[in-house]
């Protein structure tokens, strides 16, 4: 095919998007299912440990944000998370990535305003909206319990 | 068996989180908003139950997965304590991965210099 560079760079601009947004998914696919299985083998750890499945799933979180912190303080959460996009952000290392990151980026600010208030500027939406939807799930329910709609 | 469904799964729901990011405006804090909310609407629906169970922390890990939680803990708490469990079942439910979270950035933050101030 004979192409003018006109017509070629029409080409590379139709073409390239794409293909950068089906590398994204690659690696969001690929880093965020890795840290899936990590946690299901943490859980299977755990389980085997003779904790309930529960306290194992409890555990198992609690282990992927101690991961998560420290791979943020020494800041290759942040370098990957350039690569793996939504597969550092969707998985619960990324919550805690949201807490941990401008807790450390804001310590100049002082322990209160700094690191204690800029700790939710990610985090607090999420808890905030996550809430708020449990209790309209919570009265919901107790209605339906009460009157048995 | 149990591996690969949980990264098959946990790897799809992040790709729908990059989607989300490539072909929208949206920020990384309403993205995980969406995700959590959709985690309680499809718990409350019933249908996360069931992917749970088959990919386990491939449904549990993402922050879905928090959503999840904070709906059973208010079902439970609901069954059980009548009108109260509605304010506490989902703040008890997640509080272990926020404490958690917590915990880590307050150390992390006391313990670690900030990369772009040196």
């Amino acid at each position: 095919m004979r192409t003018n560079k006109k017509q070629y760079d029409r080409m590379v601009k139709n073409t390239s998007p794409r293909s950068r947004v089906l590398r994204n998914c690659v690696w969001a696919f690929l880093v965020g299912g890795s840290f899936c299985l990590t946690g299901e083998v943490l859980i299977n750890a755990y389980r085997a440990a003779a904790f309930t499945l529960g306290d194992a799933r409890l555990l198992a979180s609690v282990t992927l944000v101690a991961i998560s912190a420290v791979l943020t303080a020494v800041g290759w959460y942040g370098r990957l998370a350039k690569r793996a996009g939504a597969g550092t952000l969707v998985p619960i290392t990324g919550f805690a990535n949201a807490v941990v990151s401008p807790a450390i980026e804001f310590r100049s600010e002082g322990l209160i305003t700094g690191v204690a208030c800029k700790m939710f500027i990610i985090a607090g939406p999420v808890i905030v909206y996550g809430t708020l939807s449990s209790v309209v799930y919570g009265v919901i329910l107790f209605v339906k319990g009460r009157y048995g709609l | 068996m149990n591996y690969l469904w949980a990264f098959t799964v946990g790897g799809a729901i992040c790709v729908a989180g990059q989607l989300l990011i490539d072909l929208t405006k949206l920020t990384p804090a309403r993205i995980l908003v969406i995700f959590v909310v959709s985690g309680v609407v499809l718990s409350a629906v019933g249908i996360w139950d069931k992917v749970v169970d088959f990919a386990g922390a491939g449904a549990t890990v993402p922050i879905i997965g928090f959503g999840h939680t904070l709906a059973k803990g208010v079902e439970e708490a609901v069954a059980q304590d009548g009108f109260t469990g509605i304010f506490t079942g989902g703040l008890t439910a997640c509080s272990c991965g926020v404490c958690a979270s917590l915990i880590a950035g307050f150390i992390a933050a006391v313990f670690t210099r900030s990369k772009s101030q040196s």
